[in-house]
């Protein structure tokens, strides 16, 4: 008999031996699919929005410049601009208006940020989808279209109604779903901050390799600024999401936990009924290499089939089901939240990443028990 | 044709394996098909000077992480204890830990500090 017609024959008695089990095996199939799919979810969702964070903000300001005040951000004066333009290196300065705005109505948190270019068409406004989609004009639930027009209570009391001139792209609802562009006369009226004052600064240099100089200068002609360069908020978004901090490592944590508990159960021990196959297999005649064979099958056949499943049902989970189950979680107590799809990135890492993790520890773990009860005489097993 | 059950195993593995080979083809074929969105989404950071994704409108911190400070969280009391969901989610952006105000804090590289 050929090697391979000798495995093929103990994984056919294997495959009979797990469908003698039935209940107990698919049980075991589901929960295990499951620990995968949590774990492949967490780990495609995370990557994939760090991918897209890295490939959109690749475009942010290269240096923010903000003012801070008693450990808070605070408005900073534009004369600090005509200082900052003074150093060397230094491209262009401008101020950048933006701020938040509760609407009680709706109950969502809107950002409200100047544009340029609606500077000579003050009372008009262009919003996000997010935005449109709540009710602000008290009219039910119907979306905001263009020429709606949108009510905000000024700083000082008095009512500014705004005309919607139009919306935002909808591709872009990742960046903009909560946005509203205003004019700057209607930004300054709706929170009463000076003409002289403006909430950062942006910056563009002649030369990226200077920007560590220039925020080093910048800070010691203005102790109180704080500059954040582009870099650092490229390494935000690596840094938010990753594996070692808030819910994502409690669900890894519970995860491990419950493949813990699972491996556990297996490597302390067989069953009444699957010691007595492993003594009337030997009584039979069988080596005890060949029951660690069956074992390692047995092992093999309930992991791999829990990791294709899991894997595949987590792709689907975050990439066409728009991580449905992970929605509860992030919109917390948001009003507003951006309905997008994430752009699939996976890696052959990934993959193999979470297959040594999950499979290859499972087979060993189930080998382990069965060595022991292979190695004892036949009789005494099966007389347990 | 799939006589004995070893048969049906490596059926499984093979149509497991076609499946991932599947996943990848989708992943290649949506990134291609989003380029023109990612570009897009680019234009308004661009244009727009925008600083972070809109992923928690709940809290300021949340909404714009990186430009946050590190007090915030706690804005309400001295000794009060981050209540928004979203700030359980995220770490604490790195630059936020770096010692504020002096060039060394800047300059990762490690020649440029000689």
């Amino acid at each position: 008999m050929g090697a391979i017609e000798k495995q093929r024959n103990i994984l056919d008695f294997t495959l009979s031996s797990l469908g003698r089990r039935k209940g107990k095996n698919i049980a075991l199939v589901v929960v295990y699919t499951f620990v995968i799919f949590l774990l492949a979810s967490v780990l495609f969702f995370t990557h994939s929005l760090k991918k897209e964070a890295s490939l959109i903000l690749q475009d942010a300001p290269e240096m923010t410049v903000q003012r801070l005040l008693a450990g808070r951000q605070d408005l900073i004066p534009t004369h600090y601009i005509d200082t900052i333009r003074q150093i060397r290196g230094v491209q262009s300065v401008a101020p950048r208006l933006w701020g938040y705005y509760y609407d009680a109505m709706s109950g969502a948190n809107y950002t409200l940020m100047v544009n340029a270019e609606l500077n000579d068409r003050a009372g008009e406004i262009i919003i996000g989808n997010g935005v449109s989609m709540r009710s602000m004009s008290g009219i039910g639930n119907q979306a905001l279209r263009k020429n709606d027009i949108i009510p905000f209570k000024t700083y000082d009391g008095s009512v500014l109604t705004l005309k919607v001139r139009g919306l935002l792209p909808f591709a872009s609802e990742l960046v903009t779903a909560d946005l509203i562009l205003v004019s700057e006369a209607d930004f300054r009226t709706l929170f009463s901050i000076a003409n002289d004052q403006a909430t950062d600064l942006v910056l563009n240099v002649r030369n990226a390799k200077e920007l560590s100089t220039i925020a080093a200068k910048i800070t010691q002609i203005h102790p109180d600024t704080r500059p954040i360069l582009r870099e650092e908020i490229l390494r935000t978004y690596d840094a938010v999401f990753d594996w070692r901090g808030g819910v994502i490592f409690m669900v890894l944590s519970g995860v491990f936990f419950a493949f813990i508990i699972l491996a556990w159960d297996k490597a302390t021990g067989l069953s009444a009924e699957e010691k007595r196959e492993i003594g009337i297999l030997k009584a039979i005649g069988w080596e005890t290499s060949d029951i660690l064979l069956m074992k390692f099958w047995e092992g093999s056949a309930v992991s791999i089939a829990a990791f294709f499943m899991g894997i595949f049902l987590a792709y689907l989970h975050i990439f066409l089901a728009s991580s449905i189950l992970f929605e509860p979680v992030l919109k917390g107590w948001s009003v507003l939240y951006p309905s997008f799809r994430l752009t699939p990135y996976i890696s052959v890492y990934q993959i193999a990443t979470l297959f040594f993790l999950t499979v290859i520890p499972y087979t060993v773990v189930t080998i382990v028990p069965s060595w022991r009860s292979a190695t004892i005489d036949p009789d005494s097993v099966m007389r347990m | 044709m799939l006589q004995r059950k070893s048969d049906l195993f490596f059926s499984a593995l093979v149509a497991g394996a076609l499946l991932i080979c599947l996943m990848f083809m989708d992943a290649a074929i949506s990134q291609r098909l989003d380029r023109e969105f990612v570009q897009e989404r680019r234009e308004v950071v661009r244009v727009l000077t925008l600083t972070d994704l809109c992923l928690f409108t709940e809290a300021r911190y949340t909404r714009h992480p990186s430009m946050a400070d590190l007090h915030t969280p706690f804005q309400d009391h001295p000794l009060s204890f981050d209540h928004f969901p979203s700030g359980a989610i995220m770490a604490v952006p790195p630059h936020l830990k770096r010692k504020a105000g002096t060039l060394q804090g800047w300059i990762s590289d490690p020649r440029e500090r000689q």
